[in-house]
């Protein structure tokens, strides 16, 4: 059982928790992730890892409540625990790998989307330490969605805020902001862009325009996470790969993006039907109609 | 004569009521039954049983015992070279290895070899508080186990009866390996066969950790040097589901056989309680002929679906189990032999709707001494469905010899290691499939054993 340290209502209905998980805590690097179970007959799902304190032997999560499964974990408090908190799993960010001289002579712009934004801090986080600058770019629907504002501002070269309405920041979508910033002049070497899937493809279709280099997280369906079941698969530059084990960060120049949105709702209409019996459940309600067998 | 004795057949479950639920398809011998067929046995003075099962089991000694009623005799000369009797005597491939080899098939049915060791290793999971082998003095050494299949569990429950303190390391979050994840219910019971064997092997001292994955949570290197085990012991499985590079693979639909399995028999997909989905289709194709595919094909015909067996040989060569097949017949699984799929084919919104094939024969002899299929001109075809499981194996999972320090892998990715399961790292052993790649249960719980021996003869040298 992993204990829940801390929970907190970052925007309507995304929480961030503080989890006792020290060997991955020992373990975690920027772009890697984890797999959650809520509770005994709970789905192994996998979350991204939104920061790490080895000293404290603890990791943070980011859930927004889509499904059943998320809706479990957030109902859970302070104090309580999860049933599994297994990672870090997947490849870290490569820069990581790379000798800091030669990420100092790089520009980076780094982008979150939404619940997206939350792994980006870490990346962020880990090459401000390492003495080397980047811009970020944070896009939400609007000001009251926005999330770790705070945080990314305490690391960031430059932060830039885009929301769809126009309450925070730039009025319009990130790749608008992006589109905006090297109309200004800003060049940029490296982009990492991290949210919704539909946010990734449009910015990777930006900077493919703009000529920026783009790592893309892929936040496909998955139940192991250890590279044994293959439902992760991606295509990449015409090649199947597991973004479990090869992934979860790709080249955004190369994915598959619209077989990927796909493949992330080939269980919809199971996670529906489970949504469905919850809701009843939690009503307290005998269902009639028969979506209970 | 004890040989004209017919072989006591095993009590089944319907088929057409098996079809529809998980219980366990075979019941086994009781008490006569097993006592019966152990009388068949003609004892030869050199039985070629033992000789053809690869951990060795007395066979004929254990039989003895059984026909004598000396029951816990009986367990006691299986316990000294198996640790899992109630799950080799359900899932090995008898007909190729002890029951293959008995003299009375060469002119009628062998021994029921499996069916009277699943018999004993059952009874004596029944008897209570009496482990079949007792923990030795703790001798103050610790070896870490990577994995707690068969592989592990053998290495493990060796290891703890020498004296040693091993912990397991297991990636997923229930203990068991392939048994929890890959082999089902109705093949495998989960709470009656496998929990209790895995009781009986922490009743000898060793311990689990779950969520740990060796090669990210942490390294070989740092369970040695940091945690300080005295020796590693690899038994991490398989690896990663193969696919076949056709066209329309990565279509909705299309799944592996892993991926299928381990939904409905680690997350429980198939019971309403647990939150996994699963999705099986009206009409299900698996490609493939091993055990993997009887598993899933079986599977989806319980969950209701219409489901069909695609496979390029022909019957003779399937790799799969006999009983596997022969109850798979009796449950009503199609079989489309020397069929080989070329392409998925998809619908406008993304999903299977049918499977592009063509015929294959049989032609010269390929390097694993089995004729090789080849295509017949002109022979494609569709077969309507909308799922494909692909059951075509595995290859290495990468994850621990790339973080490793100085272990050396095969030509395919396998880790390299010698009979006994001594690696190219000093200190550091390996078994099961993680070396050979897919195999069997009881080859990877044999393997598991002889590095438990292996680590003994280190340690005691070190």
């Amino acid at each position: 059982m992993f204990t829940i340290l801390e929970k907190r209502l970052l925007a309507e209905n995304i929480y961030s928790m503080k989890v006792a998980a020290p060997r991955v805590a020992r373990a975690a690097l920027p772009g890697q992730f984890v797999i959650v179970r809520a509770d005994a007959v709970g789905e192994r799902i996998p979350l991204t890892i939104a920061d790490y304190d080895a000293r404290e032997g603890s990791v943070t999560i980011v859930v927004q409540t889509l499904g059943v499964s998320t809706r479990k974990i957030c109902a859970l408090e302070a104090g309580e625990a999860l049933a599994d908190f297994a990672g870090p799993l997947g490849r870290p960010s490569e820069f990581v790998h790379l000798p800091v001289e030669e990420l100092q002579k790089r520009r980076f712009i780094f982008i979150g989307g939404g619940v997206g934004t939350a792994p980006v801090y870490p990346q962020v986080k880990w090459l401000h330490e390492h003495g080397v600058g980047a811009d970020v770019i944070i896009g939400a629907k609007n000001a009251s969605m926005l999330i770790y504002t705070e945080e990314m501002r305490a690391v960031a070269a430059r932060l830039y805020i885009a929301t769809d309405d126009g309450s925070a920041g730039f009025k319009g979508l990130v790749t608008a902001q992006l589109e905006a910033l090297a109309a200004a002049g800003s060049r940029y070497d490296e982009c990492v862009a991290i949210g919704p899937m539909i946010m990734m493809k449009f910015v990777a279709l930006t900077t493919k325009k703009l000529g920026i280099r783009t790592t893309v997280s892929l936040n496909a369906l998955m139940v192991d996470g250890t590279g044994m079941c293959g439902a992760c698969r991606v295509t990449v530059a015409g090649r199947t790969r597991f973004t479990c084990v090869e992934g979860p960060e790709f080249d955004g120049h190369e994915v598959d993006f619209d077989e990927a949105m796909r493949r992330q709702g080939m269980y919809r209409t199971q996670e529906q039907r489970a949504a469905a019996i919850a809701a009843e459940r939690a009503a307290g309600h005998q269902c009639k109609i028969g979506l209970d067998r | 004569m004890a040989n004209r004795i017919p072989r006591v057949p095993a009590r089944e479950q319907d088929p057409a009521t098996r079809a529809a639920n998980f219980k366990e398809v075979c019941y086994g011998y009781d008490l006569a039954e097993a006592t019966a067929e152990a009388s068949r046995c003609l004892h030869c003075r050199n039985p070629r049983c033992v000789a053809a099962c690869p951990v060795g089991l007395q066979i004929p000694d254990f039989i003895a015992a059984l026909r004598e009623g000396r029951l816990a005799d009986a367990a006691a000369v299986i316990a000294r070279d198996s640790s899992l009797p109630s799950i080799c005597g359900r899932v090995c491939p008898q007909e190729t290895q002890c029951e293959g080899a008995c003299v009375l098939g060469v002119k009628g049915e062998p021994v029921a070899i499996g069916k009277i060791e699943r018999f004993i290793g059952d009874w004596s999971l029944e008897q209570p508080g009496t482990p079949a082998a007792a923990p030795a003095p703790r001798n103050g050494r610790r070896v870490a186990v990577v994995g707690s299949g068969p592989a592990g569990l053998a290495c493990a429950s060796d290891l703890a009866k020498m004296g040693y303190g091993v912990k397991i390391f297991e990636a997923l979050h229930e203990v068991g390996g392939v048994l929890v994840y890959g082999i089902p219910e109705f093949r495998l019971p989960k709470e009656r066969i496998v929990a209790r064997e895995i009781e009986a092997v922490k009743r000898l001292g060793v311990e689990f950790e779950t969520d740990v994955i060796v090669g990210r949570t942490v390294t070989v290197d740092s369970l040695l040097d940091e945690e300080g085990y005295d020796a590693v012991f690899i038994g991490s499985g398989a690896g990663l589901p193969r696919f076949m590079g056709i066209e329309g693979e990565n279509l909705n639909g299309v799944v592996s056989a892993n991926e299928f399995l381990t939904r409905a028999n680690l997350m429980h997909a198939c019971d309403e309680a647990y939150d996994t989905p699963i999705r099986t289709g009206r009409r299900v194709v698996v490609v493939g002929g091993g055990n993997v595919a009887m598993d899933a094909v079986r599977t989806a015909r319980r969950l209701g679906a219409e489901a069909t067996i695609v496979y390029r040989r022909s019957e003779a060569e399937l790799p799969a189990r006999a009983e596997e097949v022969h109850h798979a017949r009796q449950e009503g699984i199609d079989f489309r032999m020397l069929t080989n799929p070329i392409a998925v084919l998809g619908d406008e919104r993304g999903w299977v709707r049918g499977l592009r094939c063509v015929e294959m024969e049989l032609g010269e002899p390929d390097e694993s001494g089995r004729r090789a299929p080849v295509v017949k001109p002109g022979s494609e075809f569709e077969i309507a469905c909308d799922a494909v499981i692909m059951a075509l194996g595995t290859s290495p999972n990468p994850l621990i010899a790339s973080t490793t320090g100085g272990l050396e892998t095969t030509r395919r990715g396998c880790i390299a290691a010698s009979e006994e399961g001594a690696t190219s790292r000093e200190g550091v052993f390996a078994g099961g499939d993680a070396v050979t790649g897919a195999a069997t249960v009881i080859l990877a719980m044999g393997a598991g054993r002889r590095a438990a021996r292996a680590i003994d003869d280190y340690l005691k040298q070190k």
